[in-house]
């Protein structure tokens, strides 16, 4: 089903996409989409595909439950604030603070993200959320992280260039980040450990960047030719005594 | 108690465009890209500033005033008559739009600066600053808000539709155009207080709070600055003249003071530019702008867009041919311009400095 966006307002481009998922409409095309706010907010179902051809506005797929949304351009800020599961995949770059509280489901980016991207994302049981950029990320990758993946591969990076900014990781206190490269200790938060990957890990690694690879035309070998750091809290309460004296 | 309450919730919107060969555009085009953030206001302040406007009064002061009464016209222009050569005194062209119901009556002067005023120690700018500052803060209900030579403020309480439609400025043409659409949240919602906040060729949109006003504004105060707009953004037009104009700074070493990189990183820093930057931070350390903010600042010679050392707000740029644009959000630079050649998202508290092709 195609939906025709040029001009329309956010609400009722947003009141067409939830009776068209209403109705049992698996596959929908939104066309010459610009700016429009809270595309796929709250919406339900697996199965159900949306296509994006243009730029949506922020806050797009928050508090999504199942569907998977393609987004076949660059995308704005604000992107799987507290999703639940489904996938976002973005083909150009994203904006700032991503994925915010995010407690399930994919966010694949193809290019760069910006600032604040997974802060207070969490994890419980079998919900894990994911978030994977293929290119740079800003200050502030993983703030207060508290379950789930971060991965960031900065496929794009010129020779020696950082892929992620200041601040990574700092307030950590679950979770686990994946830098494609080396990481510069100062640029990480005191509560934070960087290791070497084990065998399980890369394992693991491999699982979530084959979906990746696969959902964006990308060969995994190539991704998997350089080695990653990971990035873990190495204290489980560090603010345990924080009100204690 | 009502727990159905729904809040729209908003911030600032932003959004500029320049062309580096000085090719001139219709006020369409700032107004379109601007309106498409609509929501990022809440109608109480939209503005827009353009270079270029006046290329039949070039090197006349083209003063935008507003007046709350008939006797604020009286007392300010009796001063400006005292003080200035008056090329052309006119109302400023507006159209009526339905959605605004008052708004202050709204004059446009081109003037020079009597002879006799400019001394040796008093610049004719001097002398402009100065009367600016007596108008705004003694003349009761007068506000000047536009200064600048070939260039103009227009702004007051609406969306950015209305304000753009009531100042009919598909009716200007000029090189550089900025627009902001405002949800104050510190501050009244008034004409005076709507963006762009100028001073001289200088002018701000912002998105944001300014956390420092009130240490920047006794800064100012001490070079007889008077801060009268009730806004915190009027601080960044007034340093941008201190650190610019008085102070001869360049626009890259202005901008490394309002927003001066953290001392941890100037520590990291080799000892040549250590010492620069530790020299900036010391001398003006009560201009550091703090709290968040994305802000664009127009001038005579380009346009600068710059973000806060944390990236509290957003900010991307985008080129096409000889057009450069820098907006809130990328939508509203694609709703001017589809197809942009190379978008981007500025770092934090590095300014993007866009100036004309020589």
């Amino acid at each position: 089903m195609k939906i025709e966006a040029k001009g329309v307002y956010y609400k009722e481009l947003n009141e067409k996409v939830r009776e068209a998922v209403k109705g049992g409409e698996k596959d929908i095309v939104l066309d010459n989409v610009n700016g429009q706010y809270f595309i796929g907010d709250g919406i339900k179902g697996k199965g159900v595909s949306i296509t994006i051809n243009g730029v949506p506005g922020n806050d797009m797929a928050a508090f999504m439950d199942g569907p998977t949304i393609r987004v076949n351009s660059n995308a704005q800020d604000n992107i799987c604030n507290t999703m639940n599961s489904g996938k976002v995949i973005v083909e150009g770059n994203a904006g700032d603070v991503l994925g915010y509280g995010m407690r399930g489901g994919r966010l694949f980016v193809r290019g760069n993200v910006g600032y604040r991207i997974g802060i207070h994302m969490k994890g419980h049981g079998k919900l894990s959320p994911v978030i994977i950029s293929g290119g740079k990320a800003g200050d502030f990758f993983g703030e207060y992280m508290a379950g789930g993946v971060l991965i960031l591969l900065g496929l794009n990076a010129k020779n020696g260039e950082a892929i992620v900014g200041d601040y990574l990781g700092t307030g950590m206190h679950g979770g686990v980040i994946y830098i494609r490269g080396e990481v510069d200790p100062e640029n990480v938060g005191k509560e934070v450990g960087i290791l070497d990957p084990d065998e399980k890990d890369m394992k693991q690694l491999r699982g979530y960047l084959e979906e990746y690879c696969k959902d964006l035309d990308l060969d995994i070998e190539d991704v998997m030719s350089k080695p990653f750091k990971k990035l873990l809290p190495v204290s489980a309460r560090p603010y345990g005594n924080l009100y204690a004296y | 108690m009502n727990h159905d309450y729904q809040k729209d919730i908003a911030g600032c919107g932003l959004t500029g465009l320049i062309s580096k060969k000085k090719n001139r555009l219709d006020g369409s085009h700032i107004k379109k890209s601007l309106s498409l953030m609509n929501d990022r206001g809440n109608g109480l302040g939209a503005g827009y500033a353009a270079y270029g406007i006046y290329p039949e009064l070039p090197e006349h002061y083209a003063f935008h005033v507003m007046y709350d009464y008939s006797s604020s016209r009286m007392e300010a222009e009796e001063l400006l008559k005292a003080n200035y050569e008056i090329e052309k005194i006119e109302e400023m062209p507006t159209a009526p739009v339905k959605e605004i119901t008052v708004s202050p009556l709204l004059m446009r002067y081109f003037v020079k600066p009597k002879k006799d005023k400019v001394r040796a120690d008093l610049s004719e700018e001097d002398f402009v600053v100065k009367t600016i500052m007596q108008i705004n803060s003694e003349v009761e209900g007068a506000y000047i808000f536009s200064s600048g030579k070939n260039m103009g403020a227009f702004k007051g309480v609406g969306n950015p539709a209305e304000i753009a439609d009531f100042f009919k400025l598909e009716e200007y043409e000029g090189f550089t155009w900025t627009g902001h659409t405002r949800f104050p949240t510190n501050t009244p919602g008034w004409w005076g207080g709507a963006h762009p906040f100028t001073l001289l060729d200088w002018s701000i949109v912002h998105n944001g709070e300014i956390s420092s006003y009130g240490i920047n504004k006794r800064y100012l105060e001490m070079f007889g600055y008077k801060l009268t707009l009730l806004t915190d953004t009027e601080v960044v037009a007034y340093l941008f003249d201190l650190l610019l104009r008085k102070h001869g700074l360049d626009i890259e070493t202005a901008c490394s003071a309002l927003a001066a990189p953290f001392w941890k990183d100037i520590d990291k820093m080799d000892e040549g530019d250590r010492e620069v930057y530790t020299a900036i931070r010391m001398a003006y350390g009560s201009a550091l702008l703090n709290g968040p903010f994305s802000l664009l600042f127009g001038h005579k010679n380009g346009l600068v867009g710059i973000n806060d050392r944390i990236k509290l707000r957003p900010l991307v740029a985008a080129t096409k041919d000889d057009m450069v644009y820098m907006a809130s959000e990328e939508s509203a630079i694609r709703e001017i311009c589809a197809e942009p050649e190379h978008v981007w998202s500025p770092k934090a508290g590095e300014p993007v400095i866009v100036e004309f092709d020589k």
